[in-house]
């Protein structure tokens, strides 16, 4: 790399600006010149493509030539209203894959997160043997590609493949998994003896959906692509709880056994709380993933069975690209964008944290109360204050 | 001095990004010779039909001393879609009977097929459904009907002669039973309205009224056909390829996991996979209404306002002749679209005579400008056909359909 001075935003004060000569003249200038690559490059591929597609999804461009014609018109929220009010098919398609997705989240999410916990637990322990063979295998999945990985699925996971066998020889019968629409809790529903589609939850409340779609749970070929993204991605949120736990001193975990807690008592109340910035990153980080999950579905089935594999980024794609409808395809992917900028900040909110605002509260009321006769002369609570 | 290298460095940076990004946009310069090359994308069935389609077009590029390169997409939709939003659409590419509607209404094609010489020498039919606001839009390239494929040892080995040809919907139940063992279904057929539809027409009905205006999907007769289909599914004589460890039917009558299906001409491709395969086609059995099959077909599509019109319309017409049709029927089995060209093939291929004249009764499957998404999603409820209600799942068809139509209408 250059050896120049270092560049600096053009915070510069004018002072220095005007003076011309010297050995920091021109440090402004420099500073824009050295991140223009990078400016560009994020200009050119990120900030204007996404500003392009926002224009498609208000436009009625109809995938011919550029968006940006005299020919495209602007027709407001025309394209986000066929989406979520229309209560046509691109509706209900619409409802299906945020159902659909909605499920594969509220699995994948916490088990992902617990399996990747549990392993970095295992594989940080220091009586383990081949701790770095177990680490390197648990990681190996995240390493290979995802399109590797599924269609190795895809072949355990065919009617008559590997998992089936193993069904089979325990004495029962597997499901065809890929062309298994039924939902989950509809099955355990079946088992209890209520039949398909009770007329009480059978109305559309919701995306023209009934309360009986929205209930379904993952269907078994969605459960199929469950367990493949939990299986590929704990092994890289492992890695990041394996960091944050060597970040924990031995200290700390010999206090907690001086003060006589027990493993599981050492691990919820001493080594969790310690996790928490990256059980933050991991959530959101997973939240995140699973909320645009694509290429599983384009590899296995593309929507199939009975559309219940189908994801609102997927059905964005095939929006788009099949049926040539721009603008809902760009309506769509906004729409996801926004839920997952609510979700996270909904997450933020329930994971911020509380235990040093426990703390914090009396602390600071405690400052202010000694504070208050003569606050002017103790400027460190002030600063204390503002942080 | 120093100041002047570290400038000229950066303005070096962002001139190679401003380069990558220009780079991006593809070339729109270059090349002003007369003689432009061309590009085919087409949908191929395998590397018969693109080695076939690729020494047709060697051929005609020879004596017009140009080159023509011939891609396979790997998803034609997706890549032709890709293509046209990025201004640099394919100079010819197949275009599929049930998207042809959609491409014409957003008018992504060019008008082209009026103005042929030979635009007469076609089916009617399939004039008819390239022919868009009653302008014929491209000139089809073959065309395909579809028929019972039998599987002939295990047919032999159930006990069945010639003279058990299904001829009826009560004959087909019990060969497809008679077929049905251990490890082999019956009659298998891809869960979608392209066949599934045929039983809904054999009965009688159609989805559209004769008019086309009205929507018709929630009939008595397409009740019947839809009927018929899961009365076959939930008798275990009928199973989908998936529950088959199929891609397609096809693969499931290779691996001899199915005895019967429903398929088109394009089921001489698994010699290739499957050289032991002996197989016998039939016409599909009648219902109460009557025969009835599909017949699909896909055009040669140019885009509009196409730079290289001339040179692909002369190409289209090379393609499209009646001995080089007798060629690509050779090389992958599709039935030529000239109705003098079909002659020659019946007899040439008897066996494949049971297609040809299927396209006597046969009808074009539902494809008005829109319909492609409902009839997807009609295709994502017959999945579960064995499990579902017919009359439910056609009242949704008819409702989504009749909004599809009357926005295509309004337009």
């Amino acid at each position: 790399m250059s050896t120049s001075p270092l560049p600096r935003p053009a915070k510069d004060s004018p002072r220095n600006r005007n003076h011309g000569g010297g050995i920091r003249s021109g440090e402004g200038r420099f500073g824009w010149l050295f991140t223009a690559p990078a400016i560009v490059i994020i200009g050119v591929f990120l900030v204007f493509p996404i500003f392009l597609a926002l224009w498609v999804s208000v436009s009625d461009w109809g995938g011919l030539g550029s968006p940006i014609n005299s020919q495209v018109e602007f027709v407001g929220s025309k394209n986000f209203a066929h989406v979520l009010t229309s209560g046509g098919l691109a509706e209900k398609d619409f409802g299906t894959s945020i159902r659909n997705n909605f499920w594969f989240v509220v699995f994948v999410v916490p088990l992902q997160t617990a399996l990747a916990l549990f392993l970095a637990v295992q594989v940080n322990r220091r009586v383990l043997r081949g701790r770095s063979l177990f680490r390197t295998a648990y990681y190996f999945p995240s390493v290979t590609s995802a399109v590797a990985i599924t269609g190795i699925f895809a072949f355990l996971f065919a009617s008559s493949g590997a998992v089936n066998s193993v069904i089979a020889a325990l004495g029962a019968k597997g499901p065809t998994w890929f062309a298994d629409p039924r939902g989950l809790f509809h099955i355990i529903a079946g088992v209890f003896g209520v039949g398909d589609n009770p007329p009480v939850l059978s109305s559309p409340v919701l995306l023209e959906l009934s309360w009986w779609d929205w209930l379904s749970g993952p269907s078994v070929a969605m459960c199929v692509i469950i367990i493949l993204v939990i299986f590929t991605t704990s092994g890289t949120f492992m890695l990041l709880f394996l960091a944050a736990l060597q970040n924990i001193g031995i200290e700390v975990e010999e206090a907690s056994l001086i003060d006589g807690a027990g493993p599981f008592r050492k691990f919820f109340s001493v080594t969790l709380p310690m996790l928490r910035p990256t059980l933050f990153t991991v959530l959101t980080l997973g939240l995140i993933g699973t909320w645009q999950i694509f290429d599983q579905i384009y590899i296995l089935g593309q929507g199939k069975p009975a559309k219940t594999t189908l994801t609102p980024a997927f059905l964005a794609y095939q929006t788009s690209f099949k049926d040539l409808n721009w603008g809902d395809g760009a309506a769509i992917s906004f729409i996801l964008f926004a839920i997952i900028v609510v979700l996270t900040l909904l997450q933020r909110l329930v994971l911020r944290d509380r235990e040093k605002e426990r703390l914090d509260r009396p602390l600071s009321r405690l400052l202010a109360a000694a504070n208050a006769p003569s606050a002017q002369n103790i400027p460190s609570a002030q600063n204390r204050g503002g942080r | 001095m120093n100041t002047n290298r570290k400038w000229g460095a950066a303005l070096l940076a962002v001139g190679m990004v401003a380069g990558l990004a220009a780079c991006s946009s593809g070339s729109s310069g270059g090349n002003a010779s007369s003689n432009k090359p061309l590009t085919i994308l087409i949908g191929s069935s395998g590397a018969a039909e693109t080695k076939a389609v690729q020494d047709a077009s060697d051929a005609w590029a020879a004596t017009n001393k140009t080159k023509v390169t011939v891609t396979a997409a790997s998803d034609l939709t997706q890549q032709l879609g890709q293509g046209f939003s990025g201004g640099n659409p394919p100079d010819l590419f197949y275009m599929s009977w049930d998207q042809f509607q959609t491409y014409a209404s957003k008018k992504y094609l060019e008008p082209y097929a009026a103005n042929q010489t030979n635009k007469g020498a076609f089916y009617p039919a399939l004039t008819k459904a390239f022919t868009y606001k009653s302008k014929f839009y491209c000139e089809p390239k073959d065309f395909s009907t579809l028929g019972l494929i039998i599987n002939s040892d295990k047919w032999a080995a159930a006990g069945l002669t010639a003279s058990d040809v299904p001829k009826d919907w009560a004959s087909l139940e019990t060969v497809a039973k008679k077929l049905t063992t251990g490890d082999t279904v019956g009659l298998a057929f891809g869960a979608e309205y392209a066949r599934i539809g045929t039983f809904m027409n054999q009965a009688g009905g159609s989805l559209l009224s004769k008019d086309g205006k009205k929507v018709t999907a929630d009939t008595a007769e397409n009740i019947a056909g839809l009927t018929e289909v899961k009365k076959l599914a939930t008798a275990g004589v009928l199973k989908f390829p998936s529950a088959l460890d199929s891609g397609w039917s096809g693969e499931a009558l290779g691996k001899g996991k199915a005895a019967m299906v429903i398929e088109g001409p394009w089921i001489s491709g698994l010699k290739g996979d499957y050289p032991n395969l002996k197989y016998t086609v039939a016409e599909l059995p009648a219902g109460p209404g009557g025969k009835s099959t599909f017949t699909f077909s896909n055009c040669w599509g140019i885009p509009a306002q196409s730079k290289t019109a001339t040179e692909t319309e002369s190409l289209v017409k090379y393609l499209t002749s009646d001995a080089q049709q007798l060629k690509f029927s050779a090389a992958f089995g599709v039935i030529p679209s000239t109705e003098s060209a079909a002659k020659t093939y019946a007899t040439t291929y008897p066996n494949n005579a049971p297609f040809v004249k299927g396209n006597n009764y046969a009808v074009s499957p539902v494809a008005f400008a829109g319909a492609a998404s409902v009839i997807a999603d009609f295709n994502s409820q017959l999945e579960g056909i064995a499990s579902g209600d017919p009359k439910a799942i056609l009242s949704a068809l008819q409702k989504n359909l009749q909004s599809a139509l009357d926005t295509a209408n309004g337009k």
